[in-house]
């Protein structure tokens, strides 16, 4: 368990790190990682299992169950998305070599 | 089975340390395609370990939701054209933002519900798990507004680039209405925070949020789509992380936080690279002040492909300035095709790119390294403006108002102040442009009027296969 200031310091150490990774990223990449980042709150899809596993009466399942679906969908999605336009980079790769001469 | 639970702890640290590990790696295009993985690994060991929860119900449930949700999104991720892309990213971060509300809005119903129960029996006993802390609840409330307004927020931004919805909504008195609504939401999920926990009243708090993401998202108009859906991808972060803290789920709360950091940095990069504040992209009424915009003297001077074609062919700096426009038309490949002949010939050519061209930051470059164009003949605006005059010809494809010379010299138009790229420095400006229409922002562009400019009209595509075409008779 967390308690009140050791997660205040868990949030502000995760923010920093946030911060610091995008600071010094290079414009080329900002959509991918945007969406990168957009997976990776994906993770929303593990507190939406936990909601639904402790649901109790049909009101809060049906909510648990849309909250798992649009989870899974932020975290699938996400990843493909994601992959499909890091593959890009990595077919430029070999071809700037023959191309810039 | 005391060391299930460490098991399952040691998965949620690795998760989040696969994270943060995958996002620094797709910090750096070497290493960015190994970086999702990274993070999908990551995101399975949370997955697989959250099934193995000891107390987790509805197993059968979970298990079909999550194949249904990963099954449509991944279909749907699979067959979007790239130029989508940016919607796409919309949709599944508005997903995200609703889930986060889900989960507020489970517990909060949960905690209604014990509270309802208890009171029935005649005896209110503040028995540890059930009865939540302060902390706790205004966390849940928190996490479920910003979620909330994240998803009908981010639906709205989706359906805008996707074209379902291309007005602007706006009339008199918005803002003051949409912060009323705001205010409304806020009061109530003070009132629930405070433990007034009543059906209705955690209903109606939904509701307004809801309300509020909507009516914040449709006054913004297209042009500032991405800067809109960088804060609300920033916002399901936080959401995420809030509902983290009250699950007391370390992997959500790390990742969470992590993405809101990093998703509120880069939307202040993008709002920078237009020159304006956040604030003013989600307040201010871009293009609606419909002042005297500026008469520009002179008139348009259209050019055939093949002329266009001779030029290029025979000049010795070439720099091409894409845009959405070509985006739209498809255009990068026979662009990049042209390029190629151009380079054939010993033309020097380069692909400046505005930072904020098409509709997010980067997504020019996207579609450019789709196409097959190296790296390094791709240059960003600082790096590529000190050229222009030493270019003998700019080619302006589908770009209008990151070219447009008022930004720099008409102190009441609204791109004012915008960093532009410099192509009128160059000792010809070609622009191919579908119509005489203006821009996305609905400015004049001075630019299409100067003395330098020539205007190759068509789609990008016909235009750019013209060129191709024109090119190739010359050689042979």
């Amino acid at each position: 368990m967390l308690d009140g200031f050791l997660a205040l310091y868990v949030f502000m150490l995760a923010a920093f790190t946030g911060y610091e990774i995008i600071a010094r990223v290079p414009v080329i990449l900002h959509t991918p990682l945007m969406s990168g980042s957009n997976f990776i709150h994906g993770i929303v899809l593990v507190g939406a299992m936990i909601a639904l596993g402790h649901a109790q009466t049909p009101f809060e399942m049906t909510i648990g169950f849309i909250g798992v679906l649009l989870g899974a969908g932020n975290a699938a999605g996400g990843y493909v998305v994601t992959e499909r336009m890091l593959e890009m980079f990595k077919t430029s790769k070999p071809s700037a070599g023959k191309e810039a001469k | 089975m005391a060391w299930l639970p460490v098991l399952i702890k040691a998965c949620y640290f690795l998760a989040a340390l696969l994270f943060i590990l995958g996002l620094k790696r797709m910090s750096s295009p070497r290493s960015a395609r190994g970086g999702i993985v990274w993070a999908g690994v990551g995101m399975l060991v949370a997955v697989l370990a959250t099934f193995a929860l000891p107390d987790l119900h509805n197993r059968g449930l979970i298990l079909a939701a999550v194949l249904i949700g990963v099954s449509a999104a991944w279909w749907s991720g699979r067959r979007v054209a790239m130029t989508d892309m940016p919607q796409m990213v919309a949709l599944y971060n508005g997903m995200g933002g609703g889930a986060a509300a889900a989960i507020g809005a489970a517990e909060l119903f949960s905690y209604a519900g014990n509270a309802v129960t208890l009171l029935d029996g005649g005896q209110f006993t503040a028995s540890g798990a059930d009865t939540p802390g302060t902390a706790q609840l205004v966390l849940a409330v928190l996490g479920a507004l910003i979620g909330s307004v994240s998803f009908s927020g981010s639906l709205i931004a989706f359906a805008k680039l996707q074209g379902w919805l291309d007005r602007r909504f706006v009339f008199p008195g918005q803002r003051v209405i949409n912060l009323l609504v705001l205010a409304a939401a806020v009061v109530l999920g003070g009132m629930i925070a405070s433990g007034h926990l009543s059906m209705p009243l955690i209903v109606a708090f939904f509701g307004l949020a809801l309300l509020f993401g909507l009516m914040m998202t449709l006054p913004i108009g297209g042009a500032d789509m991405p800067v809109v859906i960088s804060l609300y991808n920033a916002f399901t972060g936080l959401a995420v992380a809030f509902e983290g803290f009250v699950l007391q789920n370390e992997a959500m709360i790390i990742a969470g936080t992590v993405v809101g950091a990093a998703g509120t940095l880069l939307t202040q990069l993008m709002a920078k690279a237009m020159n304006r504040s956040i604030g003013n992209v989600l307040f201010g009424s871009f293009g609606a002040a419909g002042g005297a915009a500026q008469e520009i003297a002179g008139s348009q001077k259209p050019i055939e492909a093949s002329d266009a074609a001779v030029m290029m062919a025979y000049a010795e700096r070439v720099v091409i300035v894409p845009g959405y426009g070509m985006a739209v038309a498809q255009a990068q490949h026979k662009v990049w095709e042209f390029a190629k002949l151009l380079i054939e010939r010993g033309v020097k050519v380069k692909f400046a790119i505005h930072p904020v061209a098409g509709r997010m930051p980067g997504h020019m470059n996207v579609l450019l390294a789709e196409a097959g164009v190296p790296y390094d003949l791709i240059a960003d605006m600082d790096d590529i403006n000190p050229e222009f005059p030493q270019t003998d010809v700019a080619l302006v494809i589908g770009a209008n108002d990151v070219v447009n010379p008022l930004a720099k010299t008409d102190p009441s138009s609204p791109i004012y102040g915008m960093p532009i790229l410099d192509v009128a420095d160059a000792r010809q400006v070609i622009v191919v442009k579908r119509g005489k229409g203006t821009g996305f922002a609905g400015i004049e562009n001075a630019l299409f009027y100067a003395d330098n400019a020539r205007m190759l009209y068509g789609d990008g595509q016909a235009a750019a296969s013209e060129l191709v075409a024109a090119l190739k008779t010359l050689e042979s």
